[in-house]
This record gives structure tokens, C-alpha cells and sequence, in this order.
């Protein structure tokens, strides 16, 4: 689905990215993991095209996005979200929502004027969609609420939800559970699944909590110091050496071997 | 008896021309904010367009004029308005993709962007004195007055006279038009709200598939729209002169600046309260205060500032808001 071919992103003499190939099969849930600084959220602000790559390459089912917009990408189905949520702060939950399908009738300054009719039409759908995603997301309660006024932990899902107003291809969520409690971040996990089985969506997220990644990754993808160090299925990696090395620490290799031994 | 000629005075030198000139800066301010929310910088040339927008309006209206057009009692100008805004807004389209285009591009910071503006404003400055001439242009007709104040006076028995000119009426009557169908359109039409949430979050409008270049041309059509409206009614209730133009810079940064920048609402607010301190401070109290304490009728004018110092109201408001509340009155984006 989307493959990375040796994606360099440079600031300066700082090599954020440095040489990055990776691949991330259509279908999956793809982990990312690393410690902080190992070039994730660029590798993704760069695939997102937020950023300009240094070099290197982006392949979007064969074709080549590099460079492209994010609106653009938007159009091809490639969306992402924020690891700290966005909203449009003085709109409510719904709006922010209904601003999400791009192409609609009511853009153009003339059915401004001149499609009444059609642009009425098209907002009842979308409210009608947008209301179903919030119930989805057991927010309902805050339809009317301005975004910028709820939680936190509501704002992840209200990101979460802007990817269901289209039909995505993929989606990159970065650390969607970070700063989330539990039985919010059981909803939002509950929630990828659904959307990856059921509406067959493919994500690729950053997290840092293992036990969420266990639960929904497969393969998890290590990066270190702008490159993959390694890949494989949770519970491999988990095992693995240099991961431990790089990134769970002592202390949980350790803790791993400990509950290996047992 | 004595009150009431307080009050007509004060209505006919203080409120009228206060109510008409807010609302031109009202419109100014809100081109201004527009700029500022959506594409973050401060437009110094905001002057010089709404000067540019006048002078095509003018020319337009000295056509039809030539032809024997005419709107009774209406100026002219009105029918010529929908030409001078398409012609304003192929120049801010034509400037925006040469010039601030390549500028988003390079995501430069805002204070190059203003400095690029003022690049742009003087450029438009040249055009407009090259295209019309430095001189005053005279283009208003039809009825001058709503009511003289020979005909007040007359009709009132009063000493003092009421004047309303035609043009301060039709002034706040479009702004008002204007400033209802402005709300409309950026809170419940689609491309509105696209703008808003491109003002409110850049990066995550762009991720919901809003396209920049698209918003950006629309608030420059309407921008164009809003400074044309302005310049045109300026022109028709003052004169028409290039240099003024740029001189009204001042009080419409700080009416914008005041409400809030970047704040709509804020805007208009802060157009009036720019208006009518001026208006307060240079005016010459002797008459009013005359009829209130005709007993202790002042000998000096009970004028707080002459009239030729009447922009240092707009500097002095800037430095009170920027010290005490940098984000303006209906809390816009931080200067």
C-alpha cells in the first residue's frame, strides 16, 4: 500500500530521517514505535506532506506521492492525525466534522448563491453522518459543544472521527492514545479494529504504550536515529536485542527475560 | 428649547459624520481582518486598494456619466461599484499570484510578508495617481442632501440646522448590507465556513482536504469586494484623493486592531470606536456646551485636539489596546 524507499529529511546538518525504507501492507495495523527523536512524527510529517523530503522516495499503491499536498493526499484517501489533537476550536463537534468531505457543492462561490437547493441537500447527509459517527464514538453528547471547550481525550476521538466522514484508504494516527485513559483508549482502540475490519481501512500508528501496540499491531515497525532498525510482530520485537537495546531499556529487558525464564 | 439645539448640534457635527465614517472604516477593518485570519499577515497595501477600487469605480461611473446614465437620486457610482470590484479583484488576484504566492510558498514569516506588502502598496499607489492623477476627483450626483439644514431649521423652528447628506445615509445603509451578507456567508455557507476553519487551523483544514489556494482567492474576491465598498463610499461622502487613502491606513489598523484582529465582529466594533474618538476629540464643543450653560458659554472652542492632529486618536487608542490588551476587545489572535 504505501512503501518508503530510502526518505531522507535533513534540517540543517540534523538528519531527522536518515535513510528510512519501510513498507506498510494494505489491510494492516502498522505500530511504529522508537525512542523520541528516532524521526517518527517527521517520517510521517514527510509521508503526510507536511514536509518537503530531503530525498527519497514515497510510493502510494505503485504511484508516487511524494511532494503532493496534504490536501491532495486527502484526495487520494491518505489522511493522518495529530499527536497533539487539532480541532477548528469555535466550531462544535458536529461542524468539525462536517467540514471534513472536500468537493462539496456549497465550495464554489457560485452555488454559494446559485445551488441553494443541492448544498441543503448535501448538509442533512452529512449531519445525518456525522451524528452517527459521534454516537459511534459514544460522544454524541458533545455535538454541540465547541471543539475547542472539550477534553483532551474527546479531541483524539473527534480526530479519529474526521477520518470516518470519507471513505479512507489509509490513515496515520500519531500517538493517538498518548495522554488518554483507559476505558477512553479501549474505545478508541475498539474503534481502529472496527474501522480496519470492517471499512477496511489501514493505519499506521505511532504509540509508546506496549501493551496497546500488542493488542492491536501487527507487524510494529523500530525506528532509531532516522532509520528502521527493525520489524516484525509484536511480541517478536519485544524479544529483539537491538530493540531492547535502543528502546525498551534495561530496566524491561530485564523484566522481558525475568517472565521468559519463569 | 436650548437642549434640544445641544442636541441637534451635536447630532449634525458629532453622530452623522461619526455613524458614516465608522462604517467606512468598519469596512475597511474588515478587509484587513479578513487578511489577517486567513493568510496571517498584516496587508499594509489594504489603503492603496481600497484607493485603487475607487478610481476604476470612478472611471466606470465618468463613462456612464458620458452616456447620460443616470440613478436619479442615486449616484452613479452605484452601477459603476460591480465593475470597480471585478477590476480590484484581478488586481489583488494578479498580486497575489505573482507576489504572495511565492512567499507562501517559501512559508515565509509574517513580518516578511508585511514588509512585502508595503512593497505592493506602494506599487498600487504609483498606479492609482499614474492611472487617475494626485488631484481630487469629484464623481458624486444625485441628490445631495436628505435633508438641508435650512429645511431642518424651517421645519423645526430650531436655531440649529441638521444637514444629512445623502451619501452619509447610503454609506451605513450598504455597510449594513454588506456587513449582514459578510456574517452569512462566513457562518453558514460552506466556503465560509472552509475560511474560518483555515483561520481557526491551517494544518488540520489542509488535512480535511480544504484547498489553499482556493480559500485564499476567495478572501481576496471578497476582500477586493469589501475594500472597493469602502473606498467607493469614502470617495463619495469626502472626495476622492489618492493621499487620503493611505492616510486611512492608520485608523483602520487600528479599528482593527482594536476589536481584535483577525475577529470580524471585533472590526466593525473597533471601526466605530476609532470613528467617533476622533470625531469627539477634534470637534470644537463651544456651541453645544453655549446651549447647555448658556450662562457660562466658554470663550475658546472646548476643542480637545485640532483637526489636523486627528490621526494621533488612532495612535494614541493602538498604544492604550496594545498595552492593556494586545488581543483587542472580542479577543483576536495576539499582534
Amino acid at each position: 500500500m504505501i512503501v518508503v524507499e530510502d526518505l531522507h529529511k535533513h534540517f540543517g546538518g540534523f538528519h531527522a530521517v536518515d535513510g528510512a525504507s519501510l513498507e506498510i501492507a494494505k489491510g494492516s495495523i502498522t505500530g511504529l514505535i522508537g525512542p523520541n527523536g528516532a524521526g517518527k512524527t517527521t517520517l510521517f510529517n514527510v509521508i503526510a506532506g507536511n514536509l518537503p523530503a530531503t530525498a527519497g522516495r514515497v510510493l502510494m499503491n505503485g504511484e508516487e506521492i511524494t511532494g503532493l499536498t496534504p490536501h491532495e493526499l486527502f484526495h487520494k484517501g491518505l489522511l493522518r492525525t495529530f499527536q497533539i489533537a487539532h480541532e477548528f476550536s469555535s466550531m462544535t463537534c458536529r461542524e468539525n466534522l462536517m467540514m471534513v468531505p472536500a468537493g462539496q457543492s456549497g465550495e464554489t462561490l457560485w452555488n454559494t448563491w446559485f445551488g441553494r437547493k443541492r448544498i441543503a441537500d448535501e448538509e442533512r447527509a452529512l449531519r445525518a453522518k456525522a451524528d452517527e459517527v459521534l454516537e459511534f464514538l459514544t460522544i454524541e453528547h458533545l455535538a454541540d459543544h465547541k471543539a475547542g471547550q472539550v477534553s483532551g481525550g474527546q479531541k483524539k476521538l473527534l480526530e479519529l472521527g474526521r477520518t470516518m466522514m470519507v471513505d479512507a484508504q489509509i490513515v496515520f494516527l500519531d500517538e493517538v492514545g498518548a495522554g488518554v485513559n483507559r476505558t477512553l483508549l479501549n474505545t478508541i482502540g475498539d474503534a481502529i479494529v472496527w474501522l480496519n475490519k470492517e471499512r477496511g481501512y489501514t493505519f499506521c500508528m505511532i504509540e509508546h504504550d506496549m501493551d496497546f501496540i500488542g493488542r492491536l499491531c501487527d507487524p510494529v515497525i523500530v525506528m532509531a536515529e532516522g532509520k528502521v532498525l527493525a520489524e516484525g510482530a509484536a511480541s517478536e520485537i519485544m524479544q529483539n536485542e537491538a530493540v531492547i537495546e535502543a528502546y525498551l531499556g534495561r530496566g524491561l529487558k530485564n523484566k522481558v527475560k525475568a517472565e521468559a525464564d519463569a | 428649547m436650548d437642549l434640544l439645539n445641544a442636541l441637534v448640534a451635536f447630532l449634525n457635527f458629532v453622530f452623522v459624520p461619526g455613524v458614516a465614517y465608522g462604517s467606512q472604516l468598519a469596512l475597511g477593518a474588515l478587509g484587513v481582518t479578513l487578511i489577517y485570519g486567513i493568510l496571517r499577515f498584516s496587508n499594509f497595501a489594504h489603503g492603496d486598494t481600497m484607493a485603487f477600487g475607487a478610481m476604476a469605480t470612478i472611471l466606470m461611473t465618468w463613462w456612464l456619466q458620458s452616456l447620460g446614465v443616470s440613478l436619479g437620486p442615486l449616484p452613479t457610482a452605484l452601477l459603476a461599484l460591480p465593475v470597480g470590484i471585478a477590476a480590484t479583484a484581478l488586481l489583488v488576484l494578479g498580486t497575489d499570484r505573482l507576489v504572495y504566492r511565492f512567499y507562501r510558498e517559501q512559508k515565509a514569516a509574517p513580518v516578511i510578508l508585511v514588509i512585502v506588502s508595503m512593497g505592493v502598496m506602494f506599487m498600487m499607489n504609483g498606479l492609482v495617481r499614474f492611472i487617475i492623477g494626485v488631484d481630487d476627483q469629484r464623481f458624486a450626483d444625485g441628490a445631495r442632501f436628505i435633508i438641508t439644514a435650512r429645511e431642518f431649521k424651517e421645519m423645526t423652528g430650531l436655531r440649529e440646522g441638521l444637514a444629512i447628506k445623502s451619501t452619509a445615509v447610503l454609506t451605513v445603509v450598504v455597510a449594513i448590507i454588506v456587513v449582514i451578507a459578510l456574517f452569512w456567508f462566513l457562518n453558514k455557507t460552506r466556503t465560509g465556513k472552509s475560511m474560518r476553519a483555515f483561520s481557526d487551523n491551517e494544518d488540520l483544514a489542509l488535512l480535511s482536504g480544504i484547498s489553499p489556494e482556493r480559500v485564499v482567492a476567495i478572501t481576496w474576491i471578497i476582500v477586493a469586494a469589501l475594500a472597493t465598498i469602502a473606498g467607493v463610499l469614502y470617495g463619495l461622502d469626502k472626495s476622492f484623493k489618492p493621499f487620503t487613502y493611505f492616510q486611512l491606513l492608520l485608523p483602520i489598523f487600528a479599528a482593527a486592531i482594536v476589536g481584535g484582529l483577525g475577529n470580524p465582529l471585533g472590526a466593525i466594533a473597533g471601526g466605530f470606536i476609532v470613528a467617533f474618538s476622533e470625531v469627539t476629540i477634534t470637534y470644537a464643543w463651544k456651541k453645544v456646551a453655549g446651549y447647555v450653560l448658556p450662562s457660562w458659554e466658554p470663550d475658546g472652542l472646548v476643542q480637545l485636539l485640532s483637526t489636523d492632529y486627528k490621526f494621533a486618536v488612532s495612535f494614541a487608542i493602538l498604544i492604550v489596546v496594545l498595552l492593556f490588551r494586545p488581543t483587542g476587545l472580542f479577543r483576536g489572535k495576539a499582534v
